[in-house]
């Protein structure tokens, strides 16, 4: 398992997105992970076709019934939509 | 059409309605470009910011301006996407709150 350090010395929590191509909230997330130089996986939902689509939009489901997004995961925390103060509290900033 | 054509079109449509584009105008564009794409990927322009099914019926509440927008704007002053907004919220220095997602998920298609 990779573990990253944050800029406090801290261990950072696996950071994962689940983001549409053309969504203003999921693209300011992503300018906002590259900014503080946070390292992230995404997945841009609408791109997806076939079983691979539905299986990731289950998954979505799982973590936001409301299968909105960006729905980003943080460690164990899960945030609904671009929150900034949100995502640098999970990421211990 | 293109981009400066649309938003042409929809801000002397929408304006007298009361619905203002956001006055950052660089995401407006994006978000533009994005319905023009939805419009070329599924016939119509549907949320940029919602995951489309491809079927219009079943997306018909989140083509834009979406089903959600005038209680969205009422109550936060802004459609979920920050593209419409009210003329108070353009005037009022940010950051202005999340806009959270209204649509039922009785209506999600998946």
């Amino acid at each position: 398992m990779v573990i990253y350090k944050n800029f406090k010395g801290g261990f950072m929590p696996p950071v994962k997105l689940y983001t549409l191509s053309t969504c203003s909230h999921c693209k300011n997330t992503k300018q906002f992970l590259n900014s503080l130089g946070v390292a992230y996986d995404y997945i841009d939902v609408d791109l997806l076709q076939g079983q691979e689509r539905t299986d990731i939009i289950e998954e979505v489901k799982k973590y936001n019934p409301n299968t909105s997004f960006p729905t980003i995961l943080i460690g164990n925390r899960i945030i609904v939509g671009f929150k900034e103060n949100e995502i640098r509290g999970a990421l211990g900033l | 059409m293109n981009e400066q054509e649309l938003y042409d079109l929809l801000k002397k449509a929408q304006e007298p309605k009361g619905y203002f584009f956001n006055k950052d105008r660089e995401r407006v564009t994006d978000l533009l470009q994005a319905l023009l794409l939805n419009k070329d990927r599924y016939g119509y322009m549907c949320c940029p910011c919602r995951l489309a099914s491809g079927d219009r019926k079943l997306d018909q509440d989140i083509i834009c301006p979406c089903a959600y927008r005038t209680q969205d704007v009422e109550e936060f002053g802004s459609c979920y996407c920050n593209l419409y907004v009210s003329k108070a919220w353009n005037e009022t220095e940010g950051p202005h709150p999340y806009v959270p997602e209204r649509r039922p998920q009785t209506r999600l298609p998946y």
